[in-house]
């Protein structure tokens, strides 16, 4: 795009055209770029989020993700439901000395060798449905529901805070500089320093045996808070940062020069005139940080440093399942499947995302061409 | 700091015709949003020696005609119709490795913006020397060290043999200018197609670098398509002027006719809106109103028509590019009004438009 | 340059003495409980933690405590109360493990990133772009205890092509290879994934450039336009990525494929420290880790700087 040089007198003052944010992106590269920087191009309808918002609707592979996530999500909402009038059971009542009277055939649900019985899907009228874990004979479907539940609450929980943090601290180095910003910006390479992983277990397994008691708040090791506010923290270098990087470009530009000179104070200059042009960096972090942070706390569930008895999550349910891995190889699958399903459908949204609110990320169109050559690859 | 003058004969082209002739250019890209008609039936000749200035605002197709002269809009999601002839030969049916030897070494491409035109992690000297291997493999390292700082000599960059090792963020705005035009004199072509070369720049760069281009042009004979959308840098080095709008040309000339005599009410919003020494300064700087229009939503007719303050009924027809004055077949313009009208809707501000009183 | 590394080394300095008053802080001032007793460990029995708490100085005020530990730490004498080894010392003999198991993954990752990644980018938009993306989404989506237990299962026990753990040192070429084998794809498939994305994404930055675009208008070659100028630049954030990623696992990252796997490396260590609450030895550990990722961190500034003369040379002249 030309840029403005210092006009004289003596030059033409020729408007320019008025490109639409974003428009007509979907081309190979000469022909993007060239349409862009002559900026006739593009739906002059809407500004940018009605453009984000209509490439969101076209991308039916990301929607469809969306869709799958909210199903699961709803699933796990409605545990109590499936769990009191499916399954009649509990995630934690075992059932070791029960057996099954269904179709005529009598099974024992757990076999004196400790197998337990294995998918029944609806044969039993949905007791059972994926099956009974390990000796304790607890419903597998009842456990992955419940287990869900607090898988998705840590993910989503601790996203919330980091994003949050991340954008309390990203724009206050990045606005402030000087002091300010070292302080933060240091603080922030400590944590990133560490090994996420390590520093997580290292703050589970420290809380995880204790409980946390920091004057008059006591938190239960037991509870699902500490799990999450370890992943919320942990987490939070990797989105202010990127934050922080953007606040400080966007504040040589001139619309906060103007801010300023109309008298704004820097609290409303950082939420009003900052925040909304962070809105589509954030809004795509905070979802893919949703994946990451359900991965994390598998992992620390599983190491023991996350989700703490009598809790479940899906992590937990994988540790508990892999000692049975040779003789019941599911009750470990589950539940990674169960992760990996919701993970991923987050991860193609999030995809999705980033490609609708960023016009240079992705090239859309294979349109027939007219006299192009064979000899030449693709959009390059 | 003025060039060397080489002495060169002008490059002629077969049989003494023209350099360059396109003929019917036509390019459609598919975007999502639907199909853009970027440049719609674009004729010209660029004779040798000689210097064609392309004018228009963005959007008017001016960029994708240069682009597409030496194939770089070729895609999947590019059609392409129409005819390039370099001396004769036919563009737009080469192969991409075929065109890879007309680009750099029949006709070179200058970019806007030097500083992001160059590999930010190469030296000048090993771009400019990439230039020449590409087309030339024989040229050992010593004598395209060489080559490129006599280059850079000849565009007039001081210190050239120091400078040539230097990074393209190390030179100043207008030095990268000039060695972004001395990558493209490399190869000694005959064609220099500059697009924008000087809107990047601060002003008294942007005349350096225009003598630059004035001087490469008189003592080598280098025809030379400058795009630009200033009308100031139009008058001091083109020859011949075409003004694009909205993919079309709408109108073609001498420097002269189009600045002494321009038909289209296009030109004349351009003209009028340059400020001149001698008058007195406006209370408003005079601006064509409304904007470039959208190309995926040309209004019907003659696309200047929305904005044209002389609009009437017959302009729902699209107008052809004719020279509608009898004794001018070169002058065309794209605008159904007669000689005489146009004539006097100019003169409704008398000296406002043109360089000089009217005649 | 040496300025600039100086800085760093400094700076990293700084950050290495932050986190070990972290790491303290976490372990000795955070938790609920007697520092002494947990660092004796479960089993401890009240002489065991008065000599702990002599030895590690608790009697003393907390900076005092600090410097101990660290002392302890760093002279290679600490000691784990629960499994009477020398910490040190077997995290030394971890190494080649961690190392082993490491370095071919991330030959392995690499080498498909940015295959994967590069095809993606050329073709971006089409079938083999879409097709590429969504493996690539699976593979980061996968927790690497799933595939690990699923390949342990289905190759190891229902069909044994591939012994199911521990490590065999390089001494056995063959055995070292066939242990390492599932391991390595374990740990490679998210970064796999991972990198393709980045490459492409900064591929598909790079093509854009203007400066690809002179290249094209100099008449080059395809070929050497997207060597010479699009992979050169595009390989930039993937290659300082890397140094971050690699920093991180030889640092005891791969604690959970070395777990699964059984690979006695620096990871399975921390993981079994971490299951007996073996405190010395996670505080030991974590430093360690943390070591290497700021020597990587330096390492990648060090790169990064002689990739893009931009960094190396300071800001724009005149």
């Amino acid at each position: 795009m030309s840029s403005d040089p210092e006009k004289s007198g003596n030059e033409a003052v020729v408007p320019e055209g008025t490109a639409a944010f974003g428009a007509g992106p979907g081309l190979d590269s000469e022909g993007a770029r060239v349409v862009e920087a002559e900026g006739g191009d593009g739906r002059q309808t809407g500004g940018p989020w009605a453009i984000a918002w209509r490439r969101l609707r076209r991308n039916k592979f990301a929607l469809f993700a969306l869709g799958v996530f909210f199903v699961i999500l709803i699933c796990c909402l409605l545990a109590p439901v499936w769990a009191n009038h499916v399954a009649h059971t509990g995630p934690n009542t075992t059932h070791t000395l029960e057996k099954l009277h269904e179709g005529g055939e009598v099974k024992e649900v757990v076999e004196p060798s400790g197998k337990a019985i294995g998918p029944q899907w609806f044969s039993a009228g949905g007791k059972f449905f994926l099956g009974a874990d390990g000796h304790l004979g607890r419903d597998e479907m009842v456990r992955l529901l419940y287990g869900g539940r607090s898988s998705l609450f840590i993910g989503i929980v601790a996203a919330i805070i980091t994003t949050v943090l991340a954008v309390i601290l990203g724009l206050l180095a990045g606005y402030y500089s000087g002091w300010t910003d070292t302080v933060i910006s240091r603080i922030m390479d400590v944590i990133w320093a560490f090994p996420v992983v390590l520093l997580a277990i290292a703050l589970g397994i420290v809380l995880a045996v204790g409980g946390l008691e920091i004057g008059p708040i006591h938190v239960k090791s037991s509870s699902l808070w500490i799990p999450t506010l370890i992943i919320g923290v942990v987490y939070t270098p990797y989105m202010a940062r990127p934050l922080r990087g953007e606040v400080l470009a966007l504040r040589e530009k001139e619309f906060i020069e103007a801010a300023v000179a109309q008298g704004a104070g820097s609290l409303r200059i950082m939420f009003v005139e900052l925040m909304p042009n962070l809105i589509s960096t954030i809004i795509v972090f905070f979802t893919l940080n949703i994946a990451n942070n359900m991965l994390l706390e598998a992992v620390l569930s599983y190491l023991g440093a996350g989700v703490q008895p009598p809790s479940s999550s899906w992590g937990t349910m994988i540790s508990e399942g892999f000692e049975a891995l040779y003789s019941q190889p599911l009750l470990t699958i589950i539940p990674g499947t169960a992760i990996l399903l919701t993970v991923l459908s987050v991860n193609i949204f999030g995809d999705g995302l980033r490609d609708a609110l960023d016009p240079k990320s992705k090239v859309r169109f294979e349109a027939r061409a007219g006299t192009s050559d064979p000899d030449a690859i693709g959009p390059v | 700091m003025s060039v060397t003058p080489e002495t060169q004969p002008a490059p002629t082209g077969q049989g003494g015709g023209p350099l360059l002739e396109v003929a019917g250019l036509r390019v459609g890209f598919a975007t999502e949003d639907g199909r853009v008609q970027a440049v719609d039936g674009v004729d010209f000749e660029l004779e040798p020696g000689e210097v064609l200035a392309i004018v228009g605002e963005s959007g008017s197709g001016k960029s994708v005609t240069a682009q597409t002269i030496i194939g770089l809009t070729r895609g999947p999601n590019s059609r392409i119709e129409g005819s390039v002839k370099l001396n004769g030969e036919e563009l737009t049916t080469q192969s991409e490795s075929q065109l890879q030897r007309v680009r750099g070494s029949k006709i070179a491409m200058i970019f806007q913006d030097p500083m992001t035109s160059m590999n930010p992690v190469y030296t000048i000297g090993k771009q400019i020397i990439e230039a020449i291997k590409a087309h030339d493999r024989s040229v050992s390292k010593k004598d395209g060290r060489a080559r490129a700082i006599e280059l850079l000599d000849a565009v007039g960059i001081p210190d050239a043999d120091r400078r040539v090792d230097n990074y393209p963020h190390e030179f100043s705005g207008g030095m990268r200018q000039r060695a972004m035009i001395a990558m493209g004199l490399a190869l000694e072509p005959s064609v220099l197609i500059a697009d924008e070369p000087t809107t990047a720049l601060d002003v008294t760069i942007q005349a350096q670098i225009l003598d630059l281009i004035q001087d490469l042009n008189k003592s080598r004979g280098l025809a030379t398509i400058l795009i630009t959308h200033d009308l100031g840098v139009v008058a001091e080095v083109a020859d011949r002027v075409l003004v694009m709008y909205g993919g079309k040309v709408v109108e073609r000339g001498t420097l002269d006719e189009i600045f002494y005599d321009p038909q289209h009410p296009y030109t004349w919003g351009l003209l009028g809106s340059l400020t001149r020494l001698d008058q007195p300064r406006p209370h408003r700087l005079p601006q064509i109103s409304g904007a470039p229009p959208s190309l995926l939503d040309l209004p019907r007719g003659c696309a200047f028509r929305p904005r044209c303050p002389h609009e009437f009924p017959k302009c729902v027809e699209v107008p052809g590019l004719e020279a509608r004055l009898p004794e001018n077949p070169d002058h065309r313009d794209r605008c159904w009004l007669t000689p005489e009208q146009k004539k006097t809707l100019r003169e409704v501000e008398p000296g406002r438009i043109g360089l000089e009183e009217p005649r | 340059m040496l300025r600039f590394l100086i800085r760093r080394i400094l700076g990293a300095i700084a950050v290495l003495f932050a986190i070990s008053v972290l790491v303290f802080l976490i372990f000795n001032v955070v938790p609920a409980t007697n520092p002494a007793q947990r660092i004796a460990g479960k089993n401890a029995t009240p002489q065991l933690i008065e000599n702990v708490e002599k030895e590690w100085g608790f009697d003393k005020s907390l900076p005092a405590q600090y410097w101990t530990q660290m002392k302890l730490i760093f002279t290679g004498k600490v000691q784990s109360y629960q499994s009477h080894i020398n910490i040190d010392k077997r995290i030394a003999e971890g190494i080649p493990a961690t190392a082993s198991l490491c370095i071919g993954a991330a030959i392995i990752w690499l080498a498909f990133g940015i295959v994967f990644g590069y095809f993606s980018a050329v073709r971006a938009g089409g079938f083999t772009d879409k097709a590429l993306t969504v493996l690539a989404l699976v593979g980061i989506s996968m927790p690497v205890f799933w595939l690990a237990s699923l390949m342990l299962y289905y190759f190891t026990y229902k069909i044994e092509i591939f012994p199911a753990s521990n490590y065999v040192s390089l001494s056995n070429p063959w055995q070292w290879f066939t242990h390492l084998v599932l391991p390595w794809i374990s740990l490679a498939v998210l970064y796999a994934g991972f990198y393709s994305r980045v490459l492409r994404s900064s591929m598909l930055d790079v093509m854009n450039e203007d400066y690809v675009r002179t290249a094209r208008a100099k008449g080059l070659s395809q070929r050497r336009v997207m060597t010479r100028h699009v992979l050169r630049n595009s390989l930039i954030p993937v290659i300082t990525l890397f140094g971050l990623d690699f920093g991180v696992l030889i640092g005891g990252g791969a604690i959970v494929t070395e777990t699964l796997f059984n690979i006695e490396g620096v990871g399975l260590f921390t993981s079994e420290a971490l299951k007996q609450q073996d405190f010395p030895s996670i505080m030991a550990v974590t430093l360690f880790g943390a070591f290497f990722i700021v020597l990587f961190n330096i390492l990648v500034d060090v790169a990064y700087a002689y990739l893009d003369p931009r960094i190396r040379l300071g800001a724009s002249a005149t």
